[in-house]
């Protein structure tokens, strides 16, 4: 075994069972690697080494037993992973990228979290990401932005770019974001790996500190399909603590070795090709849905017409939601707080100190929308055309699989490039959004490379709760290509 | 002129009520006696709104709100909305409170009321859920002034009911109040315990000339805690508003506080503070979904409630409005009076009514107790007064009795038989006293036969205490009189 640090999480579980590597050999691997690489790529706010080496070595009890048939193996049990700052884990600091949190130790774990430790998961930290989860380049972060492994000059994507750069440089076999409107596939894509923004409600939210509740999910990043497709069923489910989590079965996400999509249909939306985009990344993506459809997969042209107003859409909605949703910390009952001698004074100061300018300035333009007078011209029209949006995802089921489409327009771009124009960020964003408006999943996963040596990622949306779909086609897709495989060179 | 003829008061009422669940509206931790439990000892990340938490409603709450909403009439939605209500403020901790806005649980009731103008009705606009704010203690000390959090309460399920402007006298508020107190009781959904603040009012008042159709400009008083406070505060404002407007001044639109102990309104915040609450549907709650069925199991679980007991007592009973009113107050007393009434078949009702609101309240009082836990039994004060209306003893012993019967927990027949309180009502006896009082009273017997009748009183009260209490007034009172005429 050359490297553990190289193993895929389906590799490193069979490795695990077989008692042919330790989770603590396994988990010290990823740290010293986080070790060596962290001072470059930045993509952990929280390392968490201590409580990593006491849950592998409690894990390596577990396999022990279970190896000797007196227990049953736990479905991840010793497995490494990373976790987005956004992500509740009890009694390690929670940040959410902000200052307003610097000091926040939640007394919980999140629903997911708590899922994936009873499954046996290694904790080795929180990672870095755009504060409270506004922005697409990790560059909102108050702990100073994360550098993309496969050119340091280059943004990791966001909001979840911690979480990406530390699976791209194979400091963890897999790491948790979320996607609130495209903050794990649009990372996943730039960082040539594959995340997964499951359908709205398939994973519980509770201990997921909110941006936009009605958008937000939880989501997973690994180097492949089928590695995500492990972490799936732990995570998925109902929970009772969270009124939006859907109690459904949770499909059979156990990947077969055949590539056959022969009854697929994948339908290609015209929106999703614009003028604009990098012509690399169109080439790649056009590309890689003639290989899906040299697998079988029916191609079908469709029309998603009313994609354009997703990026307006959004930036009323999510906004709105994100100005209830921060209130909450105003500097009373917990994280950074301003001493002042009176009442207002502190609220504002802890505000105003705590928040950066992203979050500061989607609070004002959430709390605009809901303001008596443009309620109904702002959040209330919005809301209408988000129903709009949705009716497009349902009609395109109808008659395909499968949509598959860019993830962004362009690859990744460099650290400073859009840090002055909002709008140009928000950018980013315009062919992730549709996904969270419609609450449907989303598939990104590796196509190619575009002239500068940048990953270029694809994106499939499905039905609600149809994520095995989107394994089964994507998983085909890794099976007939190699991106997947391909890691930065690091030093 | 008074206000009065004047004006027309026109007043609508917002009651906030919380409802007594084990649980808190959306997490789980205990619902607490706020003036007796230790501060922030019910608190988990969910009501201290942590990063991260989600709200999860109560379903029993929503079972206490369709039961209040039934009661008073209201048409259920099958589906409403929650919503968030946003603002600052330190004993609110996540901004904002979780409410109902647009789409509330409950529309269109009424309530009837009974004034000395008659019967009325007051029409329930809206009935909505939503969870309480905490408490904030404001200290000044040594080194300063600050405030302390608590939040116990936060996080309490709430039920707003909020009236149609309908009431247009002091009188109507009060028993619009005191009949939804009523109701909250009766149902089980909350103590009624003004003190602890379990039940709190906000009243909107405006005034227009007698005769007016249109509305004028109304001032909402905030924060209200007792029926005294509401009364009181109204009153203020009518007349304040009664003054300015004769003044040719326009009353300004405004949220006022009420100062207790100064006896006046003051000013919260006028129009132009007016806070913007900025609703939305709250993300974190899927529509909430009542369908027939759990209405219908709630409907039949409804017991019966106050109006209706009361018109029933009227009837049946044939007793007054006033006292009807006061027996149905609450349920165990309504309960307990007709619990009396059927173990003393020969017992008239209103003999009964005035028994237990005078009697035994004011033995009540006394010991410190309420009627949920009486100091004697239906069945041993049905004995009692069984054994004054037959006779056996006279209204004053059975007084007495009473008390012992608390002290003691023996029955009214022991104590009458023990202490030999039979009632005397032997003619010859009663004759034979009447006529050794008079003779050994000659000289007011003199004065009386002259004419200072009202020593008549006298004479009763000096046979009745040669008797020891134990002679039958009525007997007594006939044989004096006929002894006396014939001294005449």
């Amino acid at each position: 075994m050359t490297d553990l640090t190289d193993l895929t999480v389906l590799d490193a579980l069979q490795a695990l069972r077989s008692g042919q590597v330790s989770s603590r050999e396994l988990t010290q691997a990823c740290l010293d690697r986080i070790s060596r690489l962290e001072p470059a790529i930045r993509a952990f706010i929280t390392l968490t080494p201590e409580l990593a080496l006491q849950q592998a070595d409690e894990a390596d009890r577990k396999l022990a037993a279970a190896r000797r048939g007196s227990a049953n193996f736990a479905p991840l049990l010793g497995l490494p992973l990373a976790v987005k700052d956004v992500l509740t884990v009890k009694g390690v600091r929670c940040t959410c990228g902000s200052r307003i949190l610097e000091n926040f130790v939640p007394p919980f774990n999140a629903t997911v979290i708590e899922r994936l430790l009873a499954a046996g998961v290694v904790v080795l930290g929180k990672t870095n990401m755009d504060e409270f989860a506004m922005g697409s380049s990790t560059e909102n972060s108050a702990y100073g932005p994360t550098r993309n492994p496969w050119n340091l000059e280059h943004v990791p994507g966001g909001s979840s770019g911690g979480s990406a750069a530390a699976v791209a440089a194979h400091m963890a076999p897999a790491a948790l974001g979320s996607d609130t409107g495209g903050s794990v596939r649009q990372p996943a894509s730039y960082c040539g790996i594959s995340g997964l923004k499951p359908t709205y409600g398939r994973f519980s939210r509770y201990g997921l500190v909110a941006y936009g509740s009605s958008l937000d999910t939880v989501g997973i990043f690994a180097r492949t399909v089928a590695d995500v497709a492990a972490l799936f069923p732990v995570m998925a489910g109902m929970d009772p603590l969270d009124a939006t989590s859907m109690d459904l079965p949770v499909p059979d996400t156990t990947l077969s070795a055949s590539a056959d999509l022969k009854g697929m249909r994948i339908g290609l939306p015209a929106e999703y090709f614009i003028d604009g985009m990098q012509p690399a990344v169109e080439n790649l993506v056009r590309q890689a849905i003639e290989t899906l459809h040299s697998l079988g997969a029916e191609i079908i042209p469709i029309s998603l017409p009313h994609t354009e107003y997703a990026l307006p859409v959004y930036y009323l909605i999510a906004p709105a939601e994100a100005s209830a949703n921060l209130a909450r910390y105003d500097g009373i009952r917990f994280g950074f707080s301003q001493q002042e001698d009176e009442m207002w004074a502190i609220f504002r100061e802890s505000r105003g100190g705590g928040f950066g300018q992203e979050v500061k300035r989607r609070i004002m333009l959430g709390t605009y929308a809901l303001s008596a007078g443009y309620y109904d011209a702002y959040y209330g029209r919005a809301q209408k055309v988000r129903t709009l949006i949705k009716r497009d995802f349902e009609k395109a089921f109808e008659s395909v699989d499968a949509v598959a489409a860019p993830v962004a327009p362009s690859s990744a771009f460099r650290l400073g490039e859009h840090t002055d124009d909002p709008i140009a960020m928000y950018l980013e964003d315009v062919f992730t959004l549709p996904a969270n408006l419609a609450g449907v999943p989303g598939l990104a996963f590796p196509v190619g490379f575009d002239g500068s040596s940048m990953p270029v990622g694809m994106q499939l949306m499905g039905r609600h709760y149809r994520e095995d779909q989107l394994f089964k086609i994507a998983h085909a897709y890794q099976q007939v290509t190699d991106w997947h495989r391909r890691s930065p060179q690091l030093a | 002129m008074t206000t009065y003829d004047e004006f027309e008061p026109v007043i609508g009422l917002e009651v906030h009520a919380e409802m007594q669940t084990q649980s808190k509206m959306f997490c789980s931790c205990p619902v607490l006696d706020a003036t007796t439990a230790q501060a922030n000892t019910a608190v988990c990340p969910v009501c201290a709104g942590m990063p991260g938490v989600l709200p999860v409603v109560n379903q029993r709450a929503v079972d206490y709100a369709i039961r209040v909403a039934l009661a008073l009439g209201c048409t259920i939605a099958p589906t409403s909305i929650f919503a968030r209500k946003n603002y600052f403020y330190p004993d609110l901790p996540k901004g904002y409170q979780i409410s109902q806005y647009e789409e509330p649980l409950a529309q269109h009731g009424l309530l009837p009321i009974i004034t000395s103008e008659g019967e009325g009705v007051i029409r329930v606009r809206r009935v909505h859920l939503e969870e309480d704010t905490g408490k904030l203690t404001h200290v000044t000390g040594e080194g300063g002034s600050y405030s302390l959090v608590d939040l116990n309460r936060a996080g309490v399920p709430l039920l707003e009911i909020v009236s149609e402007p309908d009431m247009h006298t002091i009188e109507a508020v009060r028993a619009y109040a005191e009949g939804l107190r009523a109701i909250l009781r009766y149902l089980g959904v909350n103590s009624g315990d003004m003190e602890k603040g379990v039940i709190r009012f906000e009243a909107n008042i405006s005034l227009r000339p007698r005769g007016s159709q249109t509305l004028g400009t109304r001032v909402e008083i905030k924060n209200l805690n007792s029926f005294r406070a509401l009364e009181r505060s109204v009153a203020y404002q009518i007349e304040r508003q009664a003054e300015t407007l004769r003044r040719g001044e326009t009353v300004a639109l405004e949220t006022v506080g009420w100062n207790e102990a100064e006896g006046v309104t003051f000013i919260q915040r006028s129009k132009e503070e007016a806070h913007d609450y900025r609703y939305f549907p709250e993300p974190d709650l899927p529509p909430l979904v009542v369908d027939e069925a759990w209405v219908e199991k709630a409907r039949a679980l409804l017991p019966e409630l106050p109006q209706a007991i009361l018109r029933r007592f009227q009837q049946q009973y044939q007793l007054s409005a006033y006292d009807a009113g006061l027996l149905t107050a609450e349920r165990d007393l309504a309960v307990y009076f007709e619990a009396v009434l059927a173990a003393a078949p020969g017992v008239s009702p209103k003999q009964a009514a005035n028994w237990v609101l005078g009697d035994l309240f004011a033995l009540m009082n006394s010991l410190g107790r309420d009627i949920s836990s009486p100091p004697l039994s239906p069945d041993a004060l049905a004995g009692l007064l069984q054994a004054l209306s037959a006779g056996q003893i006279n209204n004053s012993t059975a007084k007495t009795v009473l008390t012992e019967m608390a002290a003691s927990g023996k029955s009214a027949r022991q104590i009458i038989d023990e202490r030999g309180l039979t009632q005397i009502s032997d003619a010859s006896f009663v004759s034979d006293l009447v006529q050794r009082v008079l003779a050994e009273n000659a000289g007011e017997v003199e004065r009386y036969r002259a004419g200072k009748e009202s020593l008549g009183q006298w004479f009763f009260g000096q046979v009745m205490r040669q008797a020891q209490g134990k002679a039958n007034p009525q007997v007594v009172r006939e044989e004096l009189q006929r002894q006396l005429d014939t001294l005449k």
